[in-house]
């Protein structure tokens, strides 16, 4: 985020965008709601008219997929109505041409009929985005979880700073991350592209920097391989060695019949985690693992918050802190590291390494924590980045995209679009929430969610079972009939093994960033 | 006196426009007792515990709810004041079964009372919010004796139906704190007022249990609640204030991170609330934060390290596990170089366990195929 939560209810307005904030998010969603209440104005822009949009001034049902065309459409108004930011798109920014000439044939009509709204609601939207300044976006899987996702993203990008939304207090852009420390893993390398701190693997002096911190030679300077190449990399047996560390790839990768072939085609797989799950079912090893609140540590937020993680009851058996695992397996390389305590290896290392958190020191985190970039012990931290128009890079690109389609559209064989998500009770796979008393019973079992109109149609009642089938598998499941989901759509969450949707998902990615497109595949629905 | 001055007991405070009586004392760290005045919501005045005295005012007024004004002579502990409170609290005691040991019934016979209650709950535990109860808090600080009024039997019988939260009606104060709550500060708009004098209840629409209502079971109705009314079904009777020590820690589950304060009784969590005045969820949690602590003593937890058989898993020390793994993967690296191992790391536990993972494949694997979930 560029922003922080603690804007949110003091925001004048927000377009949230590809976000089910209420059960995604819901704490960040009340503060939200409580702007809301004091006046703020709010576009939800989503296919499903999830809670947040009861509270809307305008829920814009655009289908699944077609982002980029209505955020195209949005700045094409804005540019022919000129109720752009000319001000600080001339100070701040470049490339403006390129971005006016991408919008030219997004013309509302053109938009309209790809995003399913009129063009009057595209005006509609553009207008009162203009009117007020200045305008929050919040976005979250549903912007990412595409094969254009890139692309998605870029045009929330050049949206905001086409309105002169960025660097300002309750304004920027703001992806809501969906798992607690998913912004650290990446601010600490676990990335094949760079060191902690988003330091380049390929640059030279960097590199020596790391060699000489880590004491040691040849440092590996090549790109490595994102999740879905190691996956594939396991059947041709490229990659013969693989470890996973507290993820349960089997259930959480699109096409668990795909997924489940490239894991029992692993020469030697290890598998570090603090419960049995339908990974380790493929592990050589398994490492157990001390888990939340069983060590003391450090978690960042979405908002670049480093906050500390307590310990509070011992480890069960013989399971060990994570750190210490790795710490092990190099010593067997040969490798003394002299860390001996996540303090160590933050005070000492991390933030000695990475110059965004270069004063983050524990003796500074224990209570609130501090935002990076925070680079001296004398600074207070981030609270919204590119104050004044300051972009990292100098001036705001702006970089036109192209609308396409999702990889699989509906068709006559398979005429729904299945989209997937997360249910408020449950985190991912259950192996935690799964395991704690009463959560079962607020939500104990997936259900496919489907509009009043296609249940209708196919004489399917709320609650009945119901087959979901696609190219790669089918699950029974209970249908859920619910006027949130328009029709044409099926939604489902991957909380449950039996009918989880990645038996259904479609294992396409983003070009560049190889997220995979959870947000769009075609299914079949029948009934049993 | 300066025009944002106002004086309370004889200090000369100062106070921003638009601040209470409460709010101007509180920054100026003279205590006022309240009930249902809740941080953040709008003030309703209901409970009248927070009455003060203002010079040339012919009532008591509540200090949540009136606005502070230049000049002003406000006593917080005058004798009027002490007698309006404690008239407050004999009547909130004699509402419900608050069976702390200041209680007796009009009877004035404490073991009858003390049974008749335990026959109520269900159990011959202490109430489940001793030493946690602001009511209890105040009946001992202004000496209370119950028993000048008659204690109404509890009207509506406890909702033990869902598994989260216990709303006993029969401890209810109708401070509306839950309502605002609900309404105002996580706006799930589940519960309010119903009904009217004795039968006065809080609702869901519907009069429904909350499982069948909107209720998202977020838990910020029991942190709001300054009695016994509403608890944790999982801690009650379990927690109690004197047994335990508290761990500020973040949420493990999604990305907003919230602050949690871990309420620890013989080196086990029994229960979570959110921490009040942190960044950045001030004190607001939701049913995963608030409930979905457990999961860490589940007996299903792998506790020693496994080594594949031909036939299943059979358990391994440390070290044979950790040379099996360094070994098997010194010798891929050796065949098929470094290239030819790759690692995922986990975007749930700590920075410092990503970073160490990071170093072994780089600086000890020497290969950049290190990657975690960030892009799905």
């Amino acid at each position: 985020m560029t922003n922080s939560f603690n804007e949110f209810s003091r925001a004048k307005m927000f377009l949230i965008i590809g976000s089910n904030m209420t059960e995604a998010h819901p704490v960040a969603s009340t503060f939200v709601k409580n702007a809301v209440i004091k006046g703020a104005k709010m576009i939800v822009v989503d296919p499903r008219r999830h809670k947040l949009a009861e509270m809307a001034d305008l829920h814009v049902p655009v289908r699944v997929g077609s982002d980029i065309a209505f955020l195209n459409a949005l700045m094409h108004v804005l540019i022919a109505e000129k109720r752009y930011d000319q001000p600080f798109v001339s100070s701040f920014t470049k490339d403006f041409d390129k971005l006016a000439a991408g919008v030219t044939r997004y013309t509302p009509e053109y938009a309209a009929e790809i995003c399913g709204i009129s063009a009057e609601m595209i005006r509609n939207v553009a207008r009162r985005l203009s009117s007020v300044k200045p305008v929050m976006v919040c976005y979250t899987l549903g912007i990412t979880e595409h094969t254009c996702g890139t692309r998605n993203v870029m045009s929330i990008a050049n949206l905001q700073m086409l309105l002169g939304n960025m660097g300002l207090e309750c304004g920027g852009v703001n992806p809501l991350r969906g798992q607690n420390n998913v912004q650290g893993a990446c601010d600490m390398g676990a990335l094949p592209n760079v060191f902690p701190g988003y330091q380049r693997v390929g640059d030279m002096a960097l590199r020596a920097k790391f060699e000489n911190a880590w004491g040691v030679d040849n440092l590996p300077f090549a790109n490595g391989l994102m999740i879905p190449q190691m996956m594939e990399g396991l059947v041709s047996k490229k990659i013969r060695g693989f470890y996973i560390f507290g993820e349960n790839l089997a259930n959480t990768e699109p096409d668990i019949h795909k997924v489940e072939h490239e894991l029992a085609s692993a020469e030697f797989l290890v598998v570090q985690d603090i419960f049995p799950n339908e990974t380790t079912r493929f592990a050589h090893v398994v490492f157990p693992a001390a888990a939340w609140s069983e060590n003391d540590g450090t978690f960042t937020n979405s908002e670049r918050r480093v906050s500390r993680v307590r310990a509070a009851s011992p480890a069960p058996g013989i399971a060990k802190p994570n750190w210490w695992i790795f710490q092990q397996v190099a010593k067997r390389f040969g490798q003394q590291w002299p860390s001996n305590s996540a303090q160590e290896i933050w005070d000492n290392e991390i933030s000695v390494l990475a110059p965004n958190l270069g004063g983050v020191k524990y003796y500074r985190i224990e209570g609130n924590g501090l935002q990076w970039p925070c680079p001296t012990e004398e600074h207070p931290g981030t609270a919204y980045l590119h104050k004044e128009g300051r972009f990292t890079s100098g001036l705001g690109t702006f970089m036109p995209a192209e609308w396409t389609p999702p990889a699989e559209v509906a068709d006559k064989e398979y005429p729904w679009v299945l989209s997937t998500g997360r249910r408020l009770a449950h985190y991912h796979t259950r192996t935690q929430t799964g395991r704690c008393e009463g959560l079962n019973d607020i939500l104990g079992e997936e259900t496919a969610d489907i509009s009043p109109l296609d249940a209708q149609n196919l004489g399917i009642d709320h609650g009945e079972m119901i087959r979901v089938s696609s190219r790669r598998g089918e699950v029974k499941v209970k249908a859920k009939v619910t006027p949130e989901v328009p029709k044409g759509m099926v939604w489902m969450a991957f909380h449950f093994r039996e009918n989880n949707a990645n038996w259904l998902t479609n294992a396409v990615f983003d070009e560049i960033t190889m997220t995979a497109e959870y947000k769009a595949c075609a299914v079949r629905i029948e009934k049993i | 006196m300066a025009d944002n001055q106002l004086l309370i007991n004889g200090r000369q405070v100062a106070f921003k426009p638009g601040q209470t009586i409460l709010e101007a004392a509180q920054a100026a760290k003279i205590w006022i007792p309240t009930l249902c005045y809740l941080k953040g919501a709008t003030p309703t005045g209901t409970c009248r515990i927070c009455v003060v005295e203002v010079a040339g005012m012919r009532t008591l007024l509540t200090a949540c709810n009136t606005p502070a004004a230049a000049g002003m002579q406000v006593q917080t502990e005058s004798l009027k004041v002490v007698e309006a409170r404690r008239t407050v609290l004999e009547l909130l005691l004699a509402s419900g079964h608050h069976n702390c040991a200041v209680q007796s019934e009009g009877s004035g016979d404490w073991t009858d009372y003390q049974l008749k209650v335990q026959q109520h709950d269900g159990s011959n535990e202490l109430c489940p919010a001793w030493g946690d109860c602001q009511l209890q808090d105040l009946a001992f600080r202004y000496q209370v004796k119950s028993g000048r009024f008659a204690t109404l039997p509890g009207a509506y019988p406890t909702e033990m139906a869902n598994p989260l939260i216990i709303r006993d009606f029969s401890r209810c104060i109708l401070c509306g704190r839950c309502v605002q709550a609900c309404n105002e500060v996580q706006v799930n708009r589940a519960i309010q007022f119903g009904n009217h004098g004795a039968q006065a209840k809080i609702v869901t629409p519907g009069d429904k249990p909350l499982k069948e209502s909107d209720c998202v079971f977020c838990g910020e109705c029991i942190q709001a609640c300054p009695v016994g009314a509403l608890v944790e079904k999982k801690a009650r009777y379990q927690w109690r204030p004197w047994k335990e020590t508290t761990v500020r820690t973040t949420c493990p589950y999604c990305g907003v991170g919230c602050q949690q304060l871990l309420h620890v009784q013989d080196g086990r969590i029994v229960k979570v609330t959110g921490v009040e005045g942190a960044e950045p969820n001030q004190g607001r949690l939701c049913v995963k934060g608030r409930f979905g602590y457990d999961f860490i003593y589940s007996e299903e937890r792998l506790k020693t390290p496994l080594i594949r058989e031909k036939d299943g898993f059979r358990e391994a020390s440390w070290d044979e596990a950790l040379d099996l793994v360094a070994s098997k993967f010194k010798q891929i690296i050796a065949e098929s170089g470094p290239d030819a191992v790759a690692g995922v790391s986990c975007a749930r536990s700590i920075n410092e366990d990503s970073y160490n993972m990071q170093k072994l494949f780089r600086a000890a694997f020497k290969t950049n195929n290190i990657d975690h979930c960030a892009r799905t």
